[in-house]
């Protein structure tokens, strides 16, 4: 295989063209001929495929054995343990597989060995007749001429305005499918109730958390004291208030000016919630000091005040002031200085209101 | 007139039973007449005419094991302790709808097995979906009549993929949960009314306790019976197109060619419904699908490594993994007139789905403005013999796959040990290169295996039989091709670019002039089918190298 551009007249390489004058083409030799199969020319085949789709018709029956008895026969009762479900659910499944694949390739090799295999030819019809059309046509303009609709246009224009405006009660009725949102996404649990400053606790059990418990290079998954003991709306303040605790040396830290004093001897506390599109920033890297979100990976640097420095996210984690209270636990001094999580429209307007 | 009439013409009287039930039913309905039309109706076969009729399996076996499920199954986020047999949740806080999806797993006979083969179902609709769709654009298929049942097909992927997100979240546990927070993330980054939005949807806050009861009624009401109305017009659409056909010998624009619907293709796709009903059973039986219990209910706070979306949404929490939210000093997140603007989010999210699905949409319309060609098309094209539309395809293809890729960046770098900030740079270059490199390369590919249908159809197969000629030299004996193999590489169009043409007014239009620039682009490389001439030539040229007259070529 050599020459590749027969006959052309090679305007580039790729190009591989009959000569101009060639317009001629191979004819359309109509369908192939008709090849016999064995079972149409050998009745031992035949009947040996008759037998083969039988054996698989059988083959089902067995599958929908396997099904009831493995239904009925294994007890799931209130001690089950997993690998009774699981050797249920094989054999449902191998039952269930059998009864359909039984059936179902019984039937195509019934098809392809034993039914008439000749392709056939069929003429293609118009989709649209152009009699049709006409007739369309006149039907259509006799309708809108009866109508008269094109002579009054007071009626015309006064439904057009009614059908425009009737929708508008059905979009109004989904008003209540929520509140308004207010700023409900500014504030969280941290914030001081009755002057009440609010310990840090472990996250799930609920325990406070002393200064002194936190070893350098350790981490806590934190909670605000009480969530626990809310009985509505627990999750969606927890979807706000949850907080990673980190201790590190304080002279890695690099505070801000107005940030120095949010953190305790080189403990700090950080929004848990990805400010990308708000999952839990749940890796620590204790070595580098990088926390990492699992779902887009957004890495931020816990010795820069959490500014972003890979991924998705687009500004830092958030910080949670935090002292210690006089029985040496750590406690949030106010909520945090701007809204948690995901960025949304009105969250600049937000941060502003909070700071001011 | 009846009266008469009837008394003239014996009143036909069927002599089974069924006959007569038969009879009953005909004569007040009308049955012959749509048997006469399609009781032989011819349908064209391929195995790849087989995507589509999975995706449709697969739908009503989710329709079954759906309906099964929703018996068991008590969609409500009140707060409920656990008391199950499974024993490593028990006492367990959690939502009732968890509660009970943990029922239907363990405590419901039967009730796993259907959880698992409503879920392997779902996974394969939307792929079959998808599949059938590139069959559809790489053959052209949906060119006139098919363009607007390409944009049913368009709108029923989109509608696969909500079924699947919907029903995805249902569970109430850790993993769908927070795939619902990060659906929330991204409804708040849009402007103006995205606080809205995502409050109206949740019922406040997030997570709140009306989602999953929300999610409930879309996913067994709404998109399933938008889904049913879509397909209910597809398949209208095909029976009024009837079937498109491969090309070859026999086959053309006017006629179909195929088996009669009864027995042959009736028992063919029959059957063929047991057959994924089976093996979406043999995968419930055998491979664990989302197993619900290992990833605890739904909390704000954990979150498990290495989580993956299911594989439909993929691309779309890729593109989001992919955009970087600061370049240098740039933020991509900025605040205008005191109002938030996060383009790290919104970007990724709308642009690459808005343009694949633009796109795809569009396509036909694009296509057929390019071309001019205004022919109904019932012969599809190979893929190879159409090498612009071909490279476009899979250019698109490879964009969304990238992206694809990206939503799984971190278990691609832990599982071959590579830095994941390098992997998530190498997808951003190829978002961007790798559509551009797939183009050139299927281009190229398609047009290089044109030339080897020329080559076949002129000069026949090889048969790998070495044959030494008198006066010493090798050549490689080949086979001609009957008549039929030689047409089905023959028979194709190859267009010339159209230059541009004046209008009524003899003005060549500025955008006339786009169109003709594209065609040129579409068609310029081309590879034109073999003619009767060109045989005609080969073969005194292969009669010359057989009888050994000097000729010195070893290329034939």
């Amino acid at each position: 295989m050599g020459n590749h551009s027969d006959g052309s007249p090679n305007h580039s390489g790729t190009v591989a063209t009959a000569g101009q004058n060639e317009v001629e083409k191979f004819q359309d030799p109509g369908i192939p001929p008709h090849r016999l199969r064995l079972a149409d020319t050998d009745p031992k085949a035949a009947k040996r495929a008759e037998r083969q789709v039988a054996v698989l018709f059988g083959t089902s029956v067995v599958g929908t054995v396997i099904f009831l008895v493995a239904y009925f026969a294994i007890d799931l009762g209130d001690d089950s343990t997993i690998a009774t479900i699981r050797l249920q659910n094989a054999l449902l499944g191998l039952g269930t597989a059998f009864a359909m694949l039984g059936i179902g390739t019984g039937i195509v090799h019934w098809a392809k060995a034993l039914m008439p295999d000749h392709e056939v030819s069929e003429e293609r019809h118009a989709i649209r007749y152009e009699d049709d059309r006409k007739a369309a046509v006149r039907i259509v303009d006799d309708i809108v001429e009866e109508t008269g609709i094109k002579r009054r246009p007071l009626i015309r224009n006064t439904l057009l305005g009614a059908v425009a405006l009737a929708p508008l009660p059905a979009l109004a009725v989904f008003g209540d499918l929520g509140p308004r949102p207010d700023d409900k996404l500014a504030h969280t649990m941290w914030a001081p109730t009755d002057g009440k400053l609010k310990r840090l606790a472990r996250d799930p059990d609920g325990t406070p958390i002393k200064a002194s418990d936190v070893t350098i290079g350790s981490a806590f998954h934190v909670i605000p004291e009480g969530l626990n003991e809310l009985h509505e709306g627990k999750l969606n303040e927890k979807a706000k208030a949850v907080v990673l605790l980190m201790r590190l040396d304080p002279a890695s830290l690099n505070p801000s000016p107005g940030r120095e004093n949010w953190g305790y001897n080189g403990i700090v506390a950080y929004s848990k919630i990805c400010t990308h599109v708000g999952c839990p920033v749940a890796l620590y890297e204790q070595q580098t000091h990088h926390l990492l979100c699992p779902c887009h990976q957004s890495t931020f640097d816990l010795t820069k005040e959490c500014k972003v420095i890979f991924g998705p996210a687009s500004r830092p984690l958030p910080q949670l002031p935090i002292a210690v209270d006089d029985e040496g636990y750590l406690v949030a001094t106010s909520d945090f200085k701007e809204p948690v999580g995901p960025s949304y429209w009105e969250r600049d307007e937000h941060e502003r209101s909070i700071n001011s | 007139m009846s009266a008469a009439s009837t008394a003239k013409a014996p009143a036909y009287v069927a002599n089974t039973k069924v006959g007569r039930i038969t009879d009953f039913v005909d004569e007040r309905v009308g049955g012959s007449g749509i048997l006469r039309e399609f009781g032989r109706k011819v349908f064209p076969d391929h195995w790849s005419f087989m995507f589509g009729e999975v995706a449709l399996y697969s739908f009503v076996i989710l329709l079954l094991s759906g309906t099964f499920l929703t018996f068991f199954f008590d969609p409500s986020m009140a707060e409920t302790h656990y008391n199950g047999s499974y024993t490593p949740l028990k006492n367990v806080e959690m939502s009732v709808a968890y509660s009970s999806s943990l029922d239907i797993s363990f405590d419901v006979r039967g009730g796993l097995f259907m959880r698992q083969v409503h879920h392997w179902a779902a996974l394969l609709f939307v792929a079959s979906v998808a599949v059938h769709m590139l069959r559809v654009f790489f053959t052209g298929a949906f060119r006139k009549p098919r363009e607007m049942n390409w944009v049913v097909g368009g709108v029923l992927l989109i509608l696969a993929m909500a079924a699947g997100f919907t029903g995805y979240s249902l569970p109430d546990d850790l993993l769908s949960g927070n795939g619902l927070r990060i659906i929330d993330g991204v409804i708040k980054s849009i402007p103006v009314i995205g606080t809205y939005t995502s409050f109206f949807l949740f019922g406040g806050e997030f997570p709140g306790t009306m989602i999953i009861g929300r999610l409930y009624v879309l996913h067994i009401l709404l998109v399933p019976a938008l889904i049913l109305l879509m397909i209910v017009l597809h398949l209208f659409m095909v029976v009024v197109h009837k079937h498109t056909q491969y090309p070859g010998p026999g086959r053309n624009d006017g006629n179909v060619v195929g088996y009669p619907l009864g027995p042959v293709y009736a028992a063919k796709a029959g059957g063929f419904f047991f057959i994924v009903f089976g093996v979406i059973a043999l995968m419930a039986a055998f491979f664990t699908i989302n197993p619900i219990w290992n990833y605890g209910p739904y909390d704000p706070s954990p979150v498990s490594a290495g989580t993956q979306p299911d594989w439909y949404i993929g691309w779309v929490d890729g593109a989001l993994r992919l955009m970087p939210g600061v370049l240098g000093d740039f933020h991509f997140e900025f605040v205008v007139f005191g109002y938030v603007l996060t383009l790290n989010v919104l970007l990724p999210a709308l642009v690459p789905a808005g343009l694949v699905f633009t796109v795809l949409f569009m396509y036909p319309w694009i296509e057929r403005w390019i071309t001019k060609d205004n022919r109904e098309h019932h012969v599809l094209d190979r893929p190879r013999n159409a090498p612009t539309r071909t490279a476009i395809g899979m250019a698109g293809f490879t964009f969304y796959c990238v992206m694809w890729a990206a939503a799984s960046s971190d278990l691609i770098a832990t599982h071959f040990m590579v830095s994941l900030n390098d992997v998530t740079y190498w997808l951003r270059a190829l978002f961007f290169l790798g559509p551009i490199i797939a183009f050139v390369v299927t281009k190229r590919v398609a047009l290089a295996l044109q030339r080897k249908d020329r080559e076949i159809a002129l000069h026949g197969r090889e048969t790998g039989r070495i044959v030494r000629l008198p006066h010493g030299e090798f050549i490689e004996v080949h086979a001609p091709l009957d008549e039929y193999k030689r047409y089905k590489l023959v028979g194709f169009e190859s267009p010339v670019p159209l230059p541009a043409e004046p209008n009524e007014h003899g003005v060549v239009t500025r955008k006339e002039k786009r169109r003709a620039a594209l065609s040129r682009w579409f068609f310029e490389d081309r590879v034109a089918p073999a003619t009767p001439a060109e045989l005609e030539a080969s073969h005194g040229h292969h009669e010359a190298v057989e009888a050994g007259a000097g000729q010195k070529t070893l290329s034939h």
